[in-house]
């Protein structure tokens, strides 16, 4: 029995010690470690003054932001599809209705004044050689342009009054260049059910139109998320969500400014569309080791039986 | 033609007509199996049994499973884990089982080495095996074709670029193999018929080969002593069953089976509902694209030993040096060249020999993962030739070894 044992501690030692080596070990070597920063976005400066959400609205409007941003939650419109505004800007514009809720102030205050640096793309858009962001940054309204963005912060905060879920959360953040065909939803919304194969058609073929602008726009096509909660680790998904460069020097891909709330919606979003039989799992799995527990029992009893005779 | 009577009993009627008390007697009660075992040699039944796990769990997939390389991937991480009830299940033991078929074949065949298991009058059973090895790799290697993710597709384009055989530059061959010049729907519609109905006709013919190849030779046991069965089965039977030197198939050792086969289903359950992602690479889950090639490519864990003897050396080399390693575990009887049939510890410079084997592709393991840079490719190429090496002294070394 000793022996045995002793032969069993040298094939679990050696199983262990190969699992180590290919699995913690290795992948540790393959991927750079990046950490998290917890989403403080420390790069980018605290508002240093106090917004007030009137005077943001008014701002806001004289400003020209619902040119090209609607606020649903408001009832402002663009009037603009999203494959026309893909086609004037390579990407819809996102709506601003929950903003406010979704994304660091300080990311906001910075975006507004200056948008390749804080989405982080301005080895992409680089006014020097002509190449423009999109988004035109507010030159200010005239007065003190510190006080005038944190108004527009407040404002944007004060709108912002609906529960941001998981789902919206991704569909507002992520889901205007990424495509999540296992939740259903393409760039520009949810892909609905059909009844006429031509209007599915059409419904796939406007996809495809948008696809188009925003792969000119981002040099190729955003990949589909579905599986990425299982094929990217969560440490590498939320340190990408934070600041991509740092994984992926000169993608393409903005800085998101989510909060890191928001972020964490995002991920539960993910994971709940790429691994939604997580909560399942655990639990057959426990009734499964109580069945296996109690066999093994049996298994141990039979055999002492049997040997009883033998030894 | 055999006399037939009307039969007493369904029993008895079946007994005529298959012979099942005879039948029962070869296969179980008087099969006779040393005493002198350890646990070890529960191995074959807990493989015989991943098998038939691999066999159900893989039926249950084939229901969903759709192999065209535009319904693949979805039908596997949509429809399968996710539509369809306890889909997720199915696949994760069918993954696991497949990466844990492979552990316990290389305890099986670690453990025939140490004890000697495939020598006098053995070697049929170790070639079997090997052959079941061989069957198994195959079968590994398709399967792990049909999810068609990017590890899918690329370890495709690598492996069936090897038979180009190097500078030989046979690209028709590799053409003929894939259907196509490049990985593809041909390719893959192959590869699922020899995942689901070619290897596993083969597996299943090997392993009663690698049974019936146990029949003659019998099985070794911890002091490689040999004995008169029959003598020690009269013993048994004259109810002496203490002093006999063997045991019942069943119940004997079959209680003892099932017991190493308890644990061995904890452990593997652990692993499927908890400790998967081992055996389910992640970067599989993006699907295949010929046009990205993964930062990084490697095999499952249980190819990464012979594909460190591969990688370290020019490329006619390194297949030289593959092709070494693919044949030389069958040549181990004939290399062995001692009479002694002993566990290792008992026989000297080979005691040696098998723990620096075993460690020395424990290494090769961990250096084919890991990028072939700087000091981990130097680690890789020492121990792909202290691998040669091994095998180019084991015929001096076992000969002269002092008989036992």
């Amino acid at each position: 029995m000793k022996k045995e044992l002793t032969v069993l501690a040298v094939v679990v030692f050696f199983s262990l010690l190969t699992y180590w080596l290919v699995e913690p070990f290795a992948h540790g070597q393959m991927h750079k470690h990046v950490e998290s920063e917890h989403f403080a976005y420390a790069d980018l400066p605290a508002l240093t003054k106090t917004g007030d959400a009137a005077k943001g609205a008014e701002t806001f409007m004289a400003g020209g932001c619902i040119g090209c941003h609607s606020v649903k939650a408001l009832g402002m419109e663009t009037g603009m599809d999203p494959v026309s505004a893909a086609a004037s800007f390579g990407v819809n514009p996102p709506d601003l209705s929950m903003a406010g809720a979704l994304y660091d102030e300080k990311f906001l205050a910075a975006l507004i004044k200056n948008p390749a640096h804080a989405l982080m793309v301005e080895h992409k858009f680089d006014p020097a050689n002509g190449k423009m962001h999109p988004m035109t940054q507010f030159y200010g309204a005239g007065g003190d342009i510190d006080q005038e963005v944190a108004d527009i912060v407040a404002y944007l905060k004060s709108i912002a009054t609906e529960e941001v879920t998981p789902k919206a959360a991704f569909e507002n953040a992520c889901g205007r260049c990424h495509a999540m065909r296992y939740a259903k939803w393409t760039q520009i919304g949810e892909r609905p059910k059909f009844k006429y194969k031509k209007d599915e058609l059409r419904f796939d073929a406007t996809v495809l139109d948008y696809q188009d602008y925003l792969t000119k726009y981002m040099g190729k096509l955003p990949p589909d998320l579905s599986m990425y909660i299982r094929s990217r680790s969560f440490h590498f998904l939320e340190t990408f969500i934070e600041n991509p460069q740092s994984h992926l020097a000169g993608t393409a891909m903005p800085r998101t400014g989510v909060s890191a709330e928001s972020a964490e919606k995002v991920l539960e979003y993910l994971d709940h569309v790429g691994d939604p039989s997580r909560a399942e799992r655990t639990s057959v799995g426990i009734k499964v080791m109580i069945y296996l527990l109690i066999f093994a029992v049996f298994a141990y009893l039979w055999k002492k039986q049997v040997w009883k005779e033998l030894h | 033609m055999a006399h037939f009577e009307k039969a007493t009993s369904v029993h008895d009627w079946l007994n005529q007509r298959l012979a099942i008390e005879k039948f029962e007697k070869v296969m179980m009660s008087e099969y006779w199996i040393p005493k002198n075992i350890n646990f070890l040699w529960a191995m074959g039944m807990v493989l015989a049994m991943t098998f038939a796990i691999l066999l159900v769990s893989g039926i249950f997939l084939l229901m969903y499973y759709q192999p065209n390389v535009d319904l693949a991937f979805d039908s596997v991480n949509y429809t399968i884990m996710q539509e369809v009830g306890f889909g997720w299940l199915w696949r994760h033991v069918h993954a696991v089982a497949a990466s844990v078929v492979f552990l316990i074949i290389y305890i099986h065949m670690f453990t025939g080495i140490y004890y000697g298991s495939y020598k006098k009058g053995r070697e049929m059973i170790w070639i079997s095996g090997m052959l079941l090895f061989v069957a198994f790799s195959a079968e590994a290697f398709s399967g792990y074709m049909l999810p068609w993710g990017q590890m899918s597709y690329w370890a495709g384009m690598v492996i069936t670029n090897l038979f180009s055989l190097g500078s030989l530059e046979l690209n028709g061959i590799v053409e003929w193999i894939r259907g196509d010049y490049v990985p593809a729907q041909a390719f893959l519609t192959r590869f699922f018929m020899l995942h689901v109905l070619l290897i596993p006709v083969a597996i299943l013919a090997l392993i009663a080969v690698h049974f019936y190849a146990l029949r003659f030779p019998h099985v070794n046991n911890l002091d490689g002593e040999f004995f008169d069965y029959e003598e020690q089965a009269e013993l048994y039977k004259s109810g002496n069953t203490r002093a006999s030197k063997v045991i019942r198939f069943a119940n004997d050792f079959l209680s003892k089976d099932m017991f190493v086969m308890s644990i061995f289903l904890i452990f593997f359950f652990y692993l499927v509902f908890w400790q998967y992602a081992f055996a389910m690479d992640p970067v599989n889950f993006d699907p295949a694209d010929g046009l990205k090639t993964p930062a990084h490519i490697y095999p499952e864990w249980y190819f990464l030993w012979s594909y460190e003897i591969l990688r370290p050396f020019s490329k006619d080399i390194g297949l030289m040096a593959f092709g070494f390693a693919q044949v030389i575990f069958f040549l181990l009887p004939f290399l062995d060249r001692s009479d002694n049939v002993a566990p290792a510890s008992r026989r000297g410079i080979f005691k040696i020999w098998f723990w620096v084997m075993l460690v020395d592709m424990i290494v090769l393991t961990a250096m084919g993962k890991l990028p072939p840079e700087g000091m981990f490719s130097t680690i890789g190429l020492v121990a792909a030739l202290v691998f040669i090496g091994l095998w180019v002294i084991l015929p001096f070394i076992t000969k002269i070894e002092k008989k036992l």
